[in-house]
């Protein structure tokens, strides 16, 4: 997309997020002059004043780039999802949380009824006598009034609409964000439903030596002091690079502390935190079986979060498992 | 839950120098075992993947069991040894989300033990029966609510009222 052809149409826009993203966009600092240069912002509802009818009656297809960042966890963030995807020739998943679910996925391991009841009756904070939570429909005098509706399971959004690309990280780094903007610019990108970013591991960017791994425990970060040069997982310290995206530099490990996944799965790897076993356990120095299960279960204590602590919405099982599809034995 | 008629889907990846010529040799010998086993070849245990287990159950698999030569037996020495860790460190997060532990299953079986294997297929086959039907994909369905939100917010959205200038 050249100056002469006119400006291109870019819409920003959030769901299940926590605004990190957004802030991020605004880390590569004066080079926004620069986007502002070849695209009008036709939508960003963090920034700019926009409507959501404003969007329904452009045309379809007539947002060139739509950056995209949050997860799906209710219907109104569904919708908007559908809506952007259909007006926009470019959707790009922007940050972990519209590409694997993130932090806000965590939510997996709980329901609806579940946060409800922690969100709107045990917080110390809150007092609710009458039992208030939100609804979907509230019969008021002049008709009915709708809420979204919370979902269950938070999506990705690549769940449920096609996404062209890609863009990971808890947020994006800065580097990697101008290097998309100008991939697009220049229209050399990388094929539709690729990561633009880096094919290698933060392993590859890190600068601790390597010897042989070869541990008999685990520790959690506060329970040992590291040497600051040797590769962390030697020390026992569990950490993720051996598993994550390149593309952040290695920033945890440089600052003596363990990467924990926010670039999500390298190219190929199908689920994130089976990629994390394998390579974890093929650390641990043991072949007897009561030690190795003695080993995990002191060093692991969350493993769903130590392995998915990003990705468990887009894991392969996506969620913790939920009651009632087990007593009803399915179906 | 577990009922008579409810037949398990189990999916078995078989070690091919040991546990797959043992559901060989249980063949040949006319051994019976349970049908409900689908055996995935692989050249050694240590070549199952977390991914493989996490796979079939996403794909609706009731269980999945694993079976390798005996400790010390691997015929690329120390693979099953690795096949064993990474069990247990899949049960260890599997427990986590919410999944029986009867659901995987690593046994050890050599190429002379096809009775053992078939005895072992039988076994997990029954506690697997017993847990009744697993139908994993059926945990993120939203029921029909979903879809239907949706699309009430776009008729929403199309009969409220246009705000003139
Ligand atoms: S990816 Fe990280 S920074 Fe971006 S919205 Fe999600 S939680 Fe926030
Ligand atoms: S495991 Fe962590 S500390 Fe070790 S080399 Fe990889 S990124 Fe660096
Ligand atoms: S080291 Fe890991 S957790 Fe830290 S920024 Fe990089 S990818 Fe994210
Ligand atoms: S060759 Fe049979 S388990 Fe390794």
């Amino acid at each position: 997309m050249s100056e002469t052809q006119g400006k291109g149409k870019l819409a920003l826009y959030w769901a299940a997020s926590c605004g990190g993203c957004e802030i991020a966009v605004l880390a590569i600092d004066e080079k926004i002059l620069e986007v502002a240069k070849h695209f009008d912002i036709v939508f960003w509802p963090c920034a700019t004043d926009g409507k959501v009818r404003d969007v329904e009656k452009m045309e379809d297809g007539s947002i060139d780039v739509c950056l995209f960042n949050g997860g799906i966890r209710t219907s109104e963030q569904e919708y908007m999802a559908r809506l952007l995807r259909r007006k926009s020739k470019v959707l790009v998943a922007f940050g972990s949380c519209a590409t694997e679910g993130c932090i806000p996925g965590l939510a997996n391991l709980s329901n609806r009824e579940e946060i409800f009841e922690t969100v709107y009756e045990e917080t110390p904070s809150t007092e609710n006598p009458q039992h208030i939570v939100p609804q979907h429909e509230t019969e008021v005098p002049e008709g009915k009034l709708y809420l979204p509706v919370f979902y269950d399971t938070v999506f990705t959004l690549d769940q449920v609409v096609p996404v062209d690309y890609y863009l990971p990280g808890c947020p994006p780094e800065a580097e990697r964000i101008w290097d998309a903007i100008v991939a697009i610019l220049e229209g050399k990108l990388p094929p539709k439903g690729s990561v633009i970013g880096a094919n290698t591991t933060v392993c590859d960017e890190c600068p601790r030596k390597r010897t042989e791994k070869k541990i008999k425990k685990f520790y959690r970060t506060w329970e040992i002091i590291p040497d600051e040069e040797t590769c962390l997982l030697e020390q026992g310290i569990i950490c993720c690079g051996v598993a994550t995206r390149a593309g952040c530099g290695a920033r945890c490990p440089r600052v003596n502390s363990p990467c924990i996944g926010c670039y999500g799965p390298n190219t190929d790897v199908i689920d994130y935190g089976a990629r994390l076993m394998a390579a974890l356990a093929s650390v641990i120095d043991s072949n007897d079986p009561q030690e190795i299960e003695k080993i995990i279960q002191d060093g692991i204590p969350d493993p769903v979060g130590t392995f998915y602590r990003f990705s468990l919405a887009h894991s392969l099982l996506r969620r913790k498992r939920k009651l009632i599809a087990a007593a009803a034995g399915g179906k | 839950m577990a009922n008579d008629t409810f037949e398990p889907k189990i999916v078995g990846f078989l070690c091919n120098w040991c546990s797959y010529r043992a559901a060989d040799l249980a063949g040949t010998a006319r051994i019976k075992y349970s049908p409900n086993v689908r055996i995935i070849r692989v050249m050694c245990s240590g070549r199952v993947d977390p991914t493989f287990v996490l796979k079939a159950l996403a794909l609706g698999a009731d269980g999945v069991m694993i079976a390798g030569c005996h400790p010390g037996e691997c015929h690329y020495i120390e693979q099953n040894y690795k096949a064993m860790r990474r069990y247990y460190m899949l049960k260890h997060m599997l427990r986590a989300l919410g999944l029986e532990e009867d659901r995987i299953r690593l046994v050890w079986a050599s190429a002379a033990e096809g009775q053992q294997l078939a005895e072992h297929i039988d076994k997990f086959v029954e506690d697997v029966r017993k847990l009744g039907p697993l139908n994993w994909p059926a945990n993120w369905q939203e029921n029909g609510e979903r879809l239907h939100a949706v699309e009430a917010i776009a008729k929403e959205h199309e009969e409220s009222l246009e705000v003139l200038p």
